[in-house]
């Protein structure tokens, strides 16, 4: 019996708000209590008065293991991971091996279980190969321990075999998860198509390659009436699209990045190679609309869209650079300085990046502070303003397009089942 | 003298001032050109480097003539692939040896501006990608010039691929800055996106955008099949936006014709205007070689080096 306590800590949970000051005790890596506590305990933290949340769940970043470990591999992820608030990541199927049977599941688990300090869950391929072409043995995945299925890195083009898996999927209780991208409209093209890359010369890839994706998607996934997340949402019509789609399918959710509603296209002015990211940032309307999406609850996810690459791939020119940006130690606090006000607290913030996660992910136990749930926690100061510095960050992937921006809501400590995993004062790791 | 720079990049971020210094520069140079002995020693004892990663012929004879007329000593490299050498090792490369100026063509949009940043020797862009082509634009305007006297109300239609033409876009940027009022003919599908927020106006009538100009810029169509669905033929094409005596005859009666080289005739624009008077692809040429010496001596001078 390991018995952990919190005290002086205020919680924050969407089932459980509170600004008086709390203990949160812990018992086998669960929350047994939340109050006034004074048990005898193994371990205590003092969080010093500021606030617990649930450990933010990740429905979207690369981990690059295995296969390309250049950029990142799932010890120094996971790391990152924690330092980010982060105790819950998923990976793209569109690893080296891609995960698109059991014998790579199996493997993924058992490495993660090694060597990563947060929680690991695999999605599977939806396609073999990730090529689109042949829908992969999803059941077999799932017996391994897939939590949903991805087509990220190859977005489906193919309407019939997409409607198939959608359909087939029904059966399993797992969300599909789709990247929406027309690759007729977006391949070869390297930023929004609009004002700048007119300016800077450079092939653009415009907003219908999204928006014609969702609009499909959504129409597939309601009468298949499949769990149909979209994610990378980045145009204002995607989510006037997706509002719309829900009327019609309870089951649909989207989710977005934070640097969909925080960057603008103008971020690669001067070819800045760091603001190239698939799908591209877009202009301002459209950061205002992701926003408002988000506010009103169109968008129901805020995932940290963490696609590492070598620096070496970045300084080059902007055409051949590697798309992709370094993000799980920048997602929350960047979307709790961006988002968070009067009408919008950081309990709405927490649904976004764990309990909505949580609840699309079917992972049971997890993205809320309560009785019997896991005790996957973070304590974070709000008033806490730093600037992002990429070299502080602990991916390898130690730049960002968000440099030297001075943001709000600190990560302190990070607990997986109640385990300490991160303490920002001893830059323990 | 307003320029003051170690690179030559593009026309986008350069002040008019500048560019009537450049012009005053290749005036100048001019009359070096038209000595019996063509010769000056600015660049004596200088290095210039030809960095081409794109077949070329004549954009390559004319640096290489304006870097000999001016005494430098002048080396060509050329690559097929972009991807074979990363560019900044490339440039520092040439660096070791004892470049004094890069001038490099690419296919690639943005890298002349990219290897500038990453290397001391001076980099002239002699056009990177659908980006620019800064000297090229610089030639028709020194023509311009010499035709038309000014810029200020001068009005200009460039008709043709302006969306892959990077001529195009040096010259749009040039040609606003210097108060001209620039017109675009071209199917919609050829012009870039946005491209009316930077002060042009944008027309699908070659007649109606050449109505009363006093200078017709043609562009050079690339291959047909490199257009896929943007182009149904060059046959529909020629009948809508080909440079005819039809559509010359809106224009002013002095109006001039320019056209970068080697023009698709009968396609974009015909052979009668090509051939007449109007047409002024002679002067363009010899004023290339100007406007590239001019470039060579600024940037030598503003970077301090000794001359």
């Amino acid at each position: 019996m390991k018995r952990t306590l919190i005290k002086n800590c205020r919680v924050i949970s969407p089932e459980c708000t509170a600004e008086s000051l709390n203990s949160v005790y812990i018992l086998n890596g669960k929350i047994e209590d939340i109050g006034d506590i004074n048990a005898e305990c193994d371990i205590v933290y003092d969080a010093g008065g500021n606030y617990l949340i649930p450990g933010l769940i990740d429905m979207n970043c690369k981990i690059c293991e295995a296969g390309y470990e250049n950029k990142d591999n799932l010890r120094v992820l996971s790391v990152a991971a924690a330092a980010g608030g982060y105790t819950s990541l998923t990976i793209a199927p569109n690893t080296q091996p891609i995960i698109d049977n059991k014998t790579v599941v199996d493997y993924v688990i058992q490495k993660a279980k090694n060597e990563s300090n947060v929680n690991i869950y695999p999605y599977g391929s939806i396609t073999k190969g990730c090529l689109g072409e042949e829908i992969t043995e999803i059941g077999k995945m799932i017996g391994k321990g897939i939590i949903g299925i991805s087509d990220n890195g190859a977005p489906v083009q193919n309407s019939g075999l997409l409607r198939d898996v959608l359909t087939y999927s029904r059966m399993f209780d797992i969300p599909v998860i789709t990247n929406c991208l027309d690759k007729s409209l977006s391949d070869g093209r390297v930023i929004n198509e609009g004002i700048i890359s007119t300016k800077l010369g450079l092939f653009g890839s415009p907003r219908e390659a999204e928006e014609i994706m969702v609009s499909r998607n959504i129409i597939l996934g309601r009468y298949a009436k499949a769990r149909l997340h979209l994610s990378n949402i980045t145009t204002a019509f995607s989510a006037e699209l997706i509002e719309r789609g829900k009327k019609y399918n309870s089951e649909l959710s989207a989710g977005t990045c934070p640097h969909y509603f925080s960057l603008t296209e103008e971020a690669a002015e001067g070819y800045n190679t760091l603001a190239k990211i698939n799908p591209p940032l877009r202009t301002a309307a459209d950061t205002e609309a992701i926003k408002e999406a988000i506010w009103n609850g169109t968008i129901d996810v805020i995932a940290s869209g963490h696609t590492p690459a070598d620096y070496d791939r970045k300084s080059v020119e902007f055409d051949l650079a590697a798309f992709g940006i370094s993000s799980l130690e920048t997602s929350f606090a960047v979307s709790y300085t961006c988002l968070c006000g009067e009408n919008f607290g950081p309990d709405r913030l927490i649904e976004k990046m764990s309990t909505n996660p949580a609840k699309i992910l079917g992972l049971k136990n997890k993205g809320i502070i309560c009785k019997g749930y896991d005790a996957d926690l973070a304590i974070v100061d709000f008033d806490n303003e730093y600037e992002v510095k990429g070299e502080n960050f602990h991916s390898k992937a130690k730049y960002t397009p968000f440099e030297g921006r001075k943001v709000k809501g600190r990560v302190l400590k990070t607990f997986v089942g109640g385990k300490l995993v991160y303490d920002l004062q001893n830059n323990m790791s | 003298m307003d320029f003051k720079r170690k690179d030559f990049i593009g026309l986008i971020d350069v002040s008019a001032e500048e560019i009537k210094d450049i012009l005053k520069t290749a005036e100048t140079m001019k009359i070096v050109l038209s000595q019996k002995n063509k010769k000056a020693p600015y660049l004596q004892g200088k290095s210039v480097i030809l960095l081409f990663y794109e077949k070329s012929v004549r954009a390559k004879l004319s640096y290489e003539l304006a870097a000999q007329y001016l005494s430098a000593n002048c080396v060509e490299i050329v690559v097929d692939d972009t991807r074979e050498e990363a560019l900044f090792e490339m440039g520092r490369t040439i660096e070791q040896m004892g470049g004094d100026f890069i001038i490099m063509r690419s296919p690639i949009s943005g890298s002349a501006g990219f290897l500038a940043e990453r290397v001391n020797a001076s980099v002239i862009n002699a056009g990177d990608g659908i980006n620019e082509n800064p000297t090229q634009a610089l030639l028709d305007l020194l023509t311009i010039k010499e035709l038309k006297g000014g810029f200020e109300g001068l009005k200009v239609a460039i008709c043709g691929d302006v969306a892959g033409s990077r001529v195009a876009r040096s010259n749009i940027w040039g040609l606003t800055r210097l108060g001209a009022e620039v017109r675009i003919a071209a199917p919609p599908t050829l012009i870039p996106n946005n491209m009316e927020e930077f002060g042009v106006k944008i027309y699908y009538d070659i007649k109606e955008a050449c109505r009363d100009v006093d200078v017709i810029m043609s562009l050079k169509l690339q291959e047909e099949e490199s257009y896929g669905s943007r182009l149904a033929s060059y046959d529909e094409y020629k009948d809508f936006f080909m440079l005819d005596g039809n559509v010359i005859s809106a224009a002013k009666p002095d109006v001039i014709v320019m056209h970068p080289g080697a023009p698709n005739r009968r396609i974009e624009i015909a052979s009668e205007i090509v051939d007449s008077k109007k047409c002024i692809i002679d002067d363009q040429i010899t004023n290339g070689v100007a406007v590239r010496m001019a470039i060579l001596y600024l940037l030598s001078v503003g970077k301090g080096l000794e001359i």
